[in-house]
């Protein structure tokens, strides 16, 4: 039922367990545990993809997560799609939908294998040397068209319903890979004691104990040692065993990403489950134990379905129960290969043939191919195939170029040898070293604290694995502290050692030739497109790789780079060490950005942030704007009115009446010490020492370089206390600011900073009204004009909860800002409500705050600055202080530049008609006729319709502003040009009386 | 040079390729040069291009550490644009955007400029009142930048969300439709080609180990790995690396140099047709034509020339990707990276005489270094030919942090109120 | 990511506990008031910026708040240690300072003084 080709009594599926999916609309059935991959070949499919460039029939080559052709997409559901997963390592549940990739109309039949008949003239590179002419017609045509025909699978379009986790963990010591390496490392580690965490990529630990049956360990069938010893290590309590779990990046001081795939293997998956979980581990050590990845061979059309890595057939042999063919051939330059023929051929498959490119393949396989009747073709070679959608016969040739017969197959297995995977360590920053006797980089200098281990270290011989890793476990262990455990001992035993290996291009697909041997199978590029890159000039491994895009696809070169290494070698005639190695990046395969996310996403993106009052103002109909990560009350529209209908009205109430406004975002910090007074001189450019306990000044602070970083109202409470606000973005850093200075220059101060900006609530009552509004709430502060004038600071209590009550003002109206403990900020907001409205006051938002505020000129750092604004181009020159010799910012301000004329300057401009609304941004000029680029004089920094002075008004920064009063400039639009008047900048109230009343 | 054309492609097809010759020569360095470039990206290459194209100064050599292009030239994420704030910035990257429109044809070499648009998103007022300074001052400058309102925004990219609901809703963009992307190795390799044509040699796998001086505190030359190599004038292009080149003649430079990240998803078929940049939410994205999302990360926080960063630098901007682009989220990163970019203090770049004679330093391009190649390699040329900045580059000298002078693009974008 | 160990709570964090703080050992003039253009640019802009042994400044901004020194190679990214600010420029074994120059800083004369 799960496929004609599952052989009775091969692998280790249950087959009373089964599962149905469908691949292309087709329903197939599957056994529980099966891949995508293994359940297609079950079933006899062998044709899955097309490739990224020729749109080449392929099928699947591969039994691991370097596959680079059998790409499919999965789907659970409508949103629940993924494009680019490979076959072999997607486990098949229940109902999931596959579909084939970079087809149209269907797979057997794509209209864009037409490329591949193109394809002389589609040679590496051949962009850059054409589609030049005419010039629009790349943007417009040709690569419109490239783009359609690229890009593998289609993205999902719907918002991701899975959700993601995130873990940190900390270990002695991180295993990366439990085959026999990493599960003997882990062993001897977690027996010393060592905290240890081992994860391995696949479903169950075994690396290549899946397909490699003729292993025993301590007697034991070696799958079945391997399950074992992972039953053992999950039971222990410093053990953390990780299945189906990809360490895919190694980084700085021994940190490592992992993922973890959790449901989607699943058919129902528990919706409380992640789908994947991100583990980001600090270790103290690392072993790795990442094995090593079987090459292909290079020869002519190597690429048709039905062609496959050796060990790949294996595992779906031993491990799935599936013959990959009836009559299966195999090519190969490895001993290794040589096992698969012995697997299929014990179970019942014939092999045509093993045409084996050496002349002296290793004598202990040589004699149990004889024993089992196959037939071996020692220094012959695969010169070509046939096949439309699979491959069909294998023409063989003696060496040398002996003529060539066709022999039937219906599968080809091959083997170049293995690649020891050495990602993890150079992604880690060491230095891989060529060894040239076996032909492999190894890892040479460690750069961090880890070890590798087995295969991956070119450890060959199982034994050798073994003592080896043993070996690293324990002393891993004892190098983070862990001296008390158990030794432990193992003895492995393995039919075969193997020899042999290759890379380049084979026989048949030399320098003479123009075949097509492909090398990277995905991104279709072949032997000869390496040699073109080299001819072509492009000698360095990095340029042939951006030449041609040999390992650029999606399983970044992890059968490909040691192949084109070869080549280019051949060609350059140097040796492979030197033409160098592409760097690995992270992450070893492809990891989903919802995983590496994980819960940062919505409101958990950036929390936002709310004041005391929110609630009150949302429950008030408060439309809100973003400050930073603030949430600020903007405007408060009543019914039917606009944005602008609500702001005029809020800036008449507040000016004849009163109004409430939020300005708990501020930023607070308590300057405290007996030092606070020099401290606060030094950190702003006002004199501080002048102003008495229970008053406020305004203060500015400075860059050293000399340009307003922020500003506030700072009120002194007593000789060493100050109350300091900041602006609403800048409270984080100014805090950072006065902590650098006050500890890595000025540590002899004695001052202690204390952000305060969540514990106070600020409750700004401002307006001729605001007086009567508070006074009967405020307990032990005389609040009458004379008592408490502006510019002055109280503590008392309002409401019975203490407060600390400033006299101040950001409207230019007589005004308080009410400080409250954060907890009770709407209580006592509410409290003050209630005496406001009956009075006809209003509640009003930042956007009235601009207005008011720009009525009189006072201005908002980072928008009326923009950090090349020195005070004096603010006129702030009266908050510069004369008499000091120090402060932040002192020299700085006194640089050439700084004090030239003609600097930008801040000003007021009014429209010659008041009716008219200049743009925030718009540009200012003193000749609006002259040609482009114009002279630019500065731009409108704040712009609003001033409901008070019944007309526009603005604030702007002029190149020699202040010496144009009175000039008239203009701001050119993209449909008009706009006259203005320069003005100072105080549009209402001139003289201030009101600020008193 | 053998022109390149869909004729020779064609006539190549026939004989399998075998016709092509290399692109750029590798000479063995002559003794002494009239002009060495040290950095062999695309300011350096391109400028010694300009240097024989328009300064007849062909007697010039290229040195490059590794291989060509494999600095910030090979690792950006090839994003082009030119609607800066500043004068001194417009000047710039308007001289390089309108050198990017012809560049392909100039140097007969196709590096797949594609003006796709940039469209920068806002978030907020503050934003707003930001990009509107731009598009302004872009408008009177002569560069084309414009104003979209959000459904403008999802018209031009469907797949964006602009939602009320967004943690930071968009409520508008600015869109500079002649801004978009070209292929970063081919503007190496193109110019390497076009300037090795004209007699420059290019040299890799030299690297500097100092720089000689003459009694009069001129340069003479460069100790190099393959051995001492005269020179009449120095011209130093070696992103990231330019405080170390320059410390060799002793001059100190207002730089520091930090990782800048980038990755790229698997490759898929066409849903993203041009650049977005989102400021607010620090992130940026385009697709390559083989389809892959390429997605520009920030930078790490401390010093390094690791040419690798923190995980959590790439998280982040995937967080901010697809909080824009939420249906991304099953989409898998493929590929990261790192390349170090020596930063100003005021982000803009440096280009100019030093105090020691004839040594000309070009650096400083922070993440933008890319969009100048060409205008900056251009004007690069002409400081090395005339021993005096253009007028293009002439406020992007070196002695504005000394008078305060600065260019702040920075200060002028980011600052929160 | 990097781990950093904090001189005043004595443990290795994760570097998202901490903020990077700029060279270490630039001493702001005392009179600085006064220094010429050329001192003042010296002091604020013009670095070092090495290729190997570095001394930077950290602060634990999400821990002790403290700022404190450490001596890193900005090649490898590895610690060679991290002291606390105030103490003076520690002499690494077998690495040569990226610069000849000894700078009198504040932090150092302030280290001895204590």
């Amino acid at each position: 039922m799960s496929g004609a080709n599952r052989i009775a009594g091969q692998g280790r599926l249950t087959p009373a367990k089964t599962a149905r999916f469908t691949f292309d609309g087709k329903t197939y059935h599957a056994l529980e545990g099966d891949t995508v991959a293994s359940a297609l070949l079950a079933n006899g499919v062998h044709l899955v993809g097309r490739s990224f460039k020729y749109h080449r029939p392929r099928g699947i080559l591969s039994a691991g997560p370097e596959e680079p052709n059998a790409l499919i997409d999965v789907s659970r559901d409508a949103a629940r799609r993924q494009p680019n997963v490979r076959a072999p390592v997607q486990e098949v549940f229940d109902g999931m939908k596959v579909e084939s990739q970079n087809r149209w109309p269907s797979l057997a039949f794509d209209i864009g294998g037409v490329n591949n008949l193109l394809s002389p003239f589609f040679a590496a590179g051949f962009y850059y040397k054409t589609f030049m002419w005419p010039k629009a017609a790349w943007e417009k045509v040709y690569e419109p068209f490239i783009r359609k025909a690229a890009g593998l699978g289609v993205s999902p379009t719907e918002d991701d319903p899975d959700h993601y986790a995130n873990r940190y963990a900390h270990c002695d010591v991180l295993v990366a890979g439990a085959g026999v390496a990493g599960l003997s490392a882990a062993l001897a580690a977690a027996e010393a004691g060592a905290r240890v965490i081992l994860v391995d990529e696949q479903p169950e630990v075994g690396g290549a104990l899946h397909f490699d049956t003729s292993v025993k360990i301590d007697g034991q069938n070696g799958y079945d040692w391997a399950q074992a010893t992972a039953a053992k290590l999950k039971a222990m309590e410093n053990v953390t065993v990780l299945t189906r779990t990809t360490a895919f990046g190694y980084y700085n001081h021994n940190f490592v990403g992992l993922v973890e795939r959790v449901t989607d293997h699943l058919p129902k998956p528990d919706k409380k489950l992640p789908r994947e979980r991100l583990w980001q581990v600090r270790a103290k050590r690392v072993i790795l134990a990442t094995g090593s990845i079987e090459r292909h061979m290079v020869f002519a059309n190597n690429d048709r379905p039905g062609i496959m890595l050796a060990s790949a057939a294996r595992t779906y042999l031993n491990h799935f129960g599936v013959a990959v063919g009836r009559k299966v051939g195999v090519y190969t330059a490895s001993d290794s290969a040589y096992e698969a023929a012995f697997d299929l051929k014990r179970a019942g498959v014939t092999i045509a043939a093993i045409v084996d490119n050496r002349e002296k393949p290793g004598e202990a396989v040589l004699a149990e191919a004889r024993k089992l009747g196959i037939e071996v073709l020692t220094g012959h070679s695969v010169v070509d195939t046939k096949g439309k959608l699979r491959v069909s016969a294998m023409s063989v040739a003696r060496n040398g170029g002996g003529s060539a017969r066709w022999i039937p197959i219906d599968a080809l297995l091959m083997s170049a040898g293995w690649t020891p995977s050495v990602h993890l360590f150079s992604q880690s920053r060491g230095k891989v070293a060529y060894d040239a006797a076996s032909g492999r980089f190894l890892p040479g200098t460690y750069a961090q604290d880890c070890l590798s281990v087995g295969s991956c270290n070119g450890t060959d011989g199982l034994q050798a694995t073994i003592e080896e890793s043993l070996a690293a476990g324990e002393l891993m262990a004892r190098a983070t502290g862990n001296e008390n455990g158990v030794k432990v001992e193992l003895r492995g035993e393995s039919a075969f050692e193997w020899t042999g290996g290759m890379a380049g291009a084979g026989e048949g697909a030399g320098a003479d030739t123009t075949v097509k041997a492909f090398v990277d199978f995905q991104n279709d590029v072949c032997a000869k497109d390496i040699r073109l890159a080299v001819r072509e000039g492009m000698h360095s491994i990095e340029h042939i790789k951006r030449f041609t895009t040999n390992g650029m696809a999606t399983d970044q070169g992890k059968l490909s780079n040691i192949h084109g290494l070869a080549i280019a070698s051949e060609v350059l005639n140097r040796e492979i060490p030197k033409i160098g190695l592409t760097t690995f990046r992270a992450p070893y395969t492809p990891v989903t950005f919802g995983a590496l996310i994980s819960h940062s996403r919505g409101a958990l993106f950036d929390p936002a942030r709310k004041t005391p009052m929110h609630a009150w103002e949302e429950a008030h109909g408060a439309v809100f704007e973003d400050v930073g990560n603030w949430k600020r009350a903007w405007y408060y529209p009543r019914s039917g009115e606009t944005m602008h209908d609500a702001v005029n009205r809020e800036c008449r109430t507040v000016r004849n009446v009163a109004g409430l406004f939020d300005a708990s975002t501020l930023g607070k910090i308590e300057v405290v010490g007996p030092d606070a007074e020099v401290f606060m001189n030094l950190m702003y450019t006002n004199a501080w020492d002048t102003l008495k306990p229970g008053r406020c000044r305004y203060g500015i602070m400075l860059r050293e370089d000399g340009f307003v970083y922020d500003d506030g109202v700072v009120g002194r409470l007593s000789q060493d206390r100050f109350h300091v606000t900041t602006t609403t973005g800048g409270a984080p850093r100014v805090m950072h600011h006065m902590e650098d200075y006050l500890q890595t220059e000025f540590p002899h101060l004695k001052v202690w900073l204390t952000s305060t900006t969540e514990q106070w609530a600020v409750i700004a009552v401002q307006g001729p009204k605001a007086r009567e509004i508070l006074e009967p709430l405020v307990e032990g502060i005389d609040i009458s004009n004379e008592a408490f004038p502006h510019m002055s600071v109280r503590e008392g209590q309002i409401c019975g909860v203490p407060t600390r009550l400033f006299r101040m003002s950001f409207t230019g109206e007589a005004g308080y800002e009410v400080n409250v403990p954060a907890d009770y900020g709407q209580a006592v907001w509410e409290a003050i409500w209630a005496r406001a409205e009956p009075l006809g006051a209003c509640a009003y938002g930042t956007e009235t705050m601009h207005v008011l505020r720009a009525e009189k000129g006072y201005i908002i750092v980072g928008q009326d600055t923009d950090g090349t604004v020195t005070p004096h181009d603010a006129s702030l020159s009266w908050a510069v202080s004369k008499k000091k010799t120090d402060f932040v910012g002192i020299r700085g301000l006194k640089r050439p530049d700084l004090v030239k004329e003609g600097r930008k300057q801040l000003v007021g401009l009014l429209t010659k008609d008041p009716n008219v609304v200049l743009e925030e941004g718009a540009q200012i000029v003193a000749d609006p006729n002259q040609p482009k680029p114009m002279t630019m004089l500065g731009h409108v920094t704040s712009s609003y319709w001033s409901e008070n002075c019944g007309r526009s008004i603005a604030l702007a920064l002029v190149a020699g502003g202040q010496a144009r009063l009175g000039q008239t400039l203009y701001v050119p639009m993209p449909d008009r040009t706009i006259a203005v008047e320069v003005s100072d900048m105080v549009f209402v109230d001139k003289e201030g009386g009101r600020l008193n009343g | 040079m053998r022109k390149y054309s869909v004729f020779a492609v064609a006539r190549e097809a026939m004989r399998g390729h075998k016709g092509w010759e290399a692109q750029w020569t590798s000479p063995e360095p002559r003794k002494e040069y009239d002009v060495i470039i040290v950095g062999g990206g695309g300011h350096g290459l391109g400028a010694a291009y300009y240097l024989a194209k328009e300064h007849g100064i062909t007697n010039v050599a290229v040195i490059e550490k590794g291989w060509l292009g494999g600095g910030n030239t090979g690792r950006n994420t090839t994003i082009i644009r030119s609607n800066y704030l500043y004068d001194e910035s417009m000047d710039i990257y308007e001289h390089s955007l309108k050198l990017w429109e012809g560049l392909s044809q100039d140097l007969n070499y196709n590096v797949m400029y594609s003006p796709r648009g940039v469209m920068m998103l806002s978030h907020n007022v503050h934003d707003k009142q930001s990009f509107s300074r731009h598009i302004h001052a872009n408008r009177l400058y002569g560069i084309d930048n414009e104003w979209l309102t959000p459904q403008q925004a999802k018209d031009f990219v469907p797949v964006l969300d602009i939602s009320a609901s967004a943690r930071y809703p968009i409520n508008g963009a600015a869109l500079q439709r002649r801004g978009g992307t070209a292929r970063h190795d081919a503007v190496a390799w193109g110019y390497a080609r076009a300037a090795s044509d004209r007699g420059v040699h290019v040299i890799q796998n030299c690297e500097v180990k100092g720089i000689r001086r003459g009694p009069d505190g001129a340069v003479t030359g460069v100790e190099t790995s393959k051995g001492f190599i005269g020179a009449k004038k120095i011209a130093v292009s070696a992103s990231g690396h330019n405080s170390v080149i320059l410390s060799m003649a002793d001059v100190k430079l207002p730089l520091h140099s930090v990782p800048l990240q980038a990755l790229v998803s698997e490759p898929m078929k066409p849903i993203f047709p041009c650049v977005v940049m989102s400021n607010s939410v620090h992130a940026y994205i385009s697709q390559s034509d083989k389809g892959e999302l390429v997605i520009g990360a920030g930078t790490d926080q401390y010093n390094s020339y690791s040419q690798t960063g923190g995980l959590q630098i790439i998280t982040h901007t995937l967080d901010a990707i697809c909080e824009l682009f939420p249906m991304f989220r099953r989409v898998k990163m493929m590929r990261q990276w790192g390349g170090i970019t020596d930063n100003t203090p005021d982000r803009s770049a440096i280009q100019g005489v030093t105090p020691v004679k004839n040594l000309f330093v070009n650096c400083g391009w922070g993440t933008g270094g890319f969009k100048a190649t060409p205008g900056s390699a251009h004007l690069f040329a002409h400081l090395i030919a005339k021993g005096e900045p253009h007028k293009l580059a002439a406020g992007l000298t070196l002695d504005r942090f000394r008078t305060g002078r600065l260019i702040d693009e920075a200060a002028a974008a980011a600052v929160a109120h | 990511m990097l781990l950093i160990y904090c001189p005043y709570c004595e443990e290795e964090r994760s570097e998202l506990e901490f903020r990077h703080g700029g060279d270490a050992h630039i001493a702001r003039p005392t009179n600085i008031a006064d220094v010429t253009d050329e001192a003042f640019e010296e002091y604020f802009f013009l670095r070092d910026n090495p290729k190997g042994l570095i001394f930077e400044r950290w602060r634990h901004i999400h821990g002790c708040g403290r700022f404190f020194n450490a001596a890193r190679d900005t090649v490898s990214d590895k610690f060679y240690l991290t002291y606390k600010a105030g103490e003076p420029k520690p002499v690494i074994p077998g690495v040569s300072p990226a610069t000849e120059k000894t700078v009198e800083t504040y932090e150092a004369t302030e280290g001895t003084a204590k």
